[in-house]
């Protein structure tokens, strides 16, 4: 990490959820998923700035914040793919999956592509158990998936997302 | 007429939108018959999706399953013409439709055939009726807890604590602000009958969370949902405006001196948030880490003031209850757990969804009957009840009666609904360790027990799969089980041995095959097996070669090809291709 170089965010995009909850006690985690909204991931600056304005020890907001699998202190890929590891999904193959995706793009469980394309996060259960094996991009579920279909949908979205680029 | 889309988070994820937007360009385009297109939550019956129902004026039904975008011209096709034999072959086989009628449906009574979003529909029929008899009737709160105490309902979400229990105590606590909490996190991997409700009929949420809210005299109400359940939250939030809008929520509701708020907090993936205390800290804004008890929640939970918390499943029954009396629901179930239970039925089953049965039926038939049985005609291995917390039970357990107590005694639980259904290619061992794995990382870390003991289990499975188990590690498994059981803080790491314990208790020669003669007899755990070709079945066809990552497959086309077994990375490519059962693990 580039730590004190690294580039400023834009605090003020923040204003408004910060005065939104001024007055509302233990809203943190609120904050934090709005403040994960706007800047894709939760950079160390809006950390702090976030501890100055509510009056939370620094030290609390990174605990909040590393605790739930929700928050990220990385930015992700244009396309994050979170692969379902549920009971149903690991039951039809889960792993075949997560080892096509590896292979595909090159990336294991937290790690993001070299173009900055794609993440792959996995995560405990999307709830669609009936289609599994299961995972959701960028809030689209794609079901009933075999190595060579996982395949294929990542090829339609690295064409899609490198042509718009 | 009206069509109404399954739009439920697996339906739209198997294409119901697609569907749906596809019928919304060709009755906007022309519209003769004045046919209405509409949504509706998960019918339940999810192996189908995405699902139309047609309902013609005089109520007639006909439900069109597995559709694709190109079936949407057919069905307009129909509808227009006013000839519905146009779909019939869309139409769902008597066989299908014996999934849904074998059930019985109260909390989910609804999902499935009103519209959601439409508090219309919810009142139409016969929502917030129950809401109305304790208000402008005067039932009493005491009268209310009674009359869940008379239903016998038990808490849904796991514990299966009594629910007019815990109303009572929370009524009982001194002071004036008080409040009720939804458990809506529902972290457990293979279960979705929390999303179901909400996504499907949100007003059934809000009206039991109100009785309660009444009856234990809290002010404010809050749903704890998921982060990972988007659909669900704009439902709710879109079901609370509106009932606010019509004096179902806010102050002196129906005119009442009763006044209640509520609000929807979203949570941020951890799974011991579902633990009701660790899930007060959640939303007072900290790491989700249980507290010591007692004191319990009912005398000091959210902000230390009295605070109610139930399952969804539990506050979906409590409007039906109160309307149609805590004795009809008692009749329902057996001398020990009362009323139905929601499961969410997936794995190696051939019909997949939710299934809301009256307690006391068997295992059996929910596998068989409702279910269908094994996808492609295996053979049944175990279910997996109460997800993390629960446990495996076997083939000779099947004909178990579904209750509380006769669940227990297998040392599975019930749960709160997830119901995973194995054959014979899943492997008993590997299934533990994925529990485990799980509770480790959801572990929060606040005891020693739980934050170390899961992760020496762990660490036990993980070499016994690899086939680098030790005589002893059944005995070493079973003595931290009992310590972790006895020791750990809360439910999460209370229970988080069972998976293991059923493992042992039932399918303990599978776990000496990994650990004596290195083998894994389900064929799942790859540094246990060897994959080779049968020469007699073999044809030479190449399919498997061709699809083979590390070409460990060779072979002149039309004579059997052969497997280096060094080469080969035990993807499982060759199995999955090959037409004629040549691919033999060992």
């Amino acid at each position: 990490m580039g730590c004190c170089m690294e580039k400023q965010s834009d605090l003020s995009l923040i204003r408004e959820t910060l005065d939104h909850y001024k007055n509302i006690p233990g809203s943190l985690i609120a904050i934090l998923q709005k403040a994960q909204d706007i800047y894709g991931y939760l950079p160390v600056d809006v950390i702090y700035h976030i501890a100055e304005e509510t009056g939370v020890a620094p030290a609390k907001v990174m605990g909040v914040a590393t605790f739930y699998t929700q928050f990220r202190l990385q930015p992700v890929g244009k396309y994050l793919i979170m692969l379902c590891q549920g009971t149903a999904c690991h039951v039809n193959g889960s792993e075949l999956i997560e080892s096509a995706i590896k292979d595909e793009l090159g990336i294991a469980d937290g790690e993001t592509t070299e173009d900055g394309l794609f993440t792959l996060k996995n995560v405990a259960c999307l709830g669609c158990c009936s289609l599994s094996p299961v995972m959701m991009i960028n809030g689209e579920t794609y079901g009933s998936l075999t190595p060579d279909k996982t395949k294929n949908i990542l090829r339609e979205l690295a064409k899609e997302g490198g042509a718009k680029e | 007429m009206r069509l109404v889309v399954g739009e439920g988070s697996c339906g739209l994820a198997a294409g119901a939108g697609k569907v749906h937007t596809k019928l919304d360009e060709l009755f906007g385009a022309s519209n003769p018959v004045n046919a209405e297109v509409t949504i509706t939550g998960c019918i339940g019956m999810c192996f189908l999706e995405p699902i139309v129902d047609i309902y013609e004026d005089d109520g007639t039904l006909h439900r069109l399953v597995k559709l694709t975008e190109e079936d949407a011209q057919t069905i307009y096709d129909a509808v227009v013409s006013g000839d519905l034999s146009k779909v019939k072959d869309l139409e769902i086989t008597d066989e299908d439709a014996s999934f849904l009628s074998q059930q019985t449906r109260i909390a989910l009574r609804n999902c499935g055939i009103i519209n959601p979003m439409s508090l219309d529909e919810y009142v139409a029929a016969g929502g917030y009726d129950a809401l109305s008899k304790i208000l402008k009737d005067g039932m009493t709160q005491d009268e209310v807890i009674e009359e869940i105490d008379v239903s016998g309902l038990k808490g849904r979400g796991g514990a299966g604590f009594s629910t007019a229990f815990k109303w009572r105590a929370a009524k009982a606590s001194e002071g004036t602000e008080k409040y009720l909490i939804c458990n809506a996190d529902e972290g457990d991997p293979g279960a979705f009958m929390d999303r179901a409700v909400i996504e499907g009929d949100p007003h059934t949420l809000i009206e039991g969370m109100l009785i309660g809210a009444y009856a234990i005299g809290a002010q404010e109400a809050i749903v704890y949902v998921r982060a990972e359940y988007p659909l669900a939250i704009v439902r709710l939030e879109n079901a609370i405006k509106e009932a606010t809008e019509r004096g179902y929520l806010g102050d002196n509701i129906l005119g009442s001196n009763f006044s209640c708020k509520m609000r929807i907090k979203a949570g941020a993936g951890a799974f011991v948030c579902g633990e009701e205390t660790a899930l007060i800290e959640s939303l007072e804004g900290k790491r989700g880490m249980p507290r010591l008890k007692p004191p319990f929640p009912a005398q000091s939970g959210f902000w230390f003031k009295p605070s109610n918390i139930n399952n969804v499943e539990t506050y979906a029954n409590v409007a039906w209850i109160i309307k149609n009396g805590g004795a009809a629901f008692a009749a329902m179930g057996t001398e020990e757990s009362k009323g139905t239970k929601v499961f969410a039925l997936t794995g190696k089953i051939k019909r997949g969804g939710l299934v809301e049965i009256p307690m006391g039926k068997t295992l059996r038939e929910v596998i068989y009957d409702i279910g269908g049985g094994i996808r492609d005609d295996k053979e049944f291995k175990a279910v997996q009840l109460g997800g993390p917390s629960g446990g495996c039970i076997p083939a000779e357990l099947l004909d178990t009666v579904i209750d509380y107590k006769q669940l227990g005694a297998t040392g599975a639980i019930m749960g709160s609904g997830g119901m995973v259904v194995m054959d014979e290619s899943t492997c008993m061992v590997g299934m533990a360790k994925f529990f485990l794995d799980f509770t480790a990382k959801e572990s929060c870390g606040k005891c020693i027990h739980c934050r170390i003991g899961t992760k020496r289990m762990l660490e036990i499975l993980d070499r016994i799969v690899k086939g680098e188990g030790e005589e002893g590690d059944i005995e070493k498994l079973e003595e931290l089980c009992y310590a972790i059981k006895d020791g750990a803080l809360c439910g999460l790491g209370q229970t988080a041995p069972n998976p293991v314990l059923t493992t042992i208790k039932y399918f303990r020669d599978e776990c000496e095959a990994h650990i004596k003669d290195k083998k894994c007899p389900a064929g799942e755990c790859v540094n246990l097996i060897t994959y080779s070709i049968d020469k007699d079945k073999c044809i030479g066809c190449s399919a498997c070669s061709r699809q083979c990552p590390t070409n460990a497959i060779s072979g002149q086309v039309k004579s059997p090809f052969t497997i280096d077994a060094d080469a080969c990375i035990k993807c499982g490519n060759c199995k999955t291709v090959c037409k004629f059962g040549a691919i033999v693990v060992d």
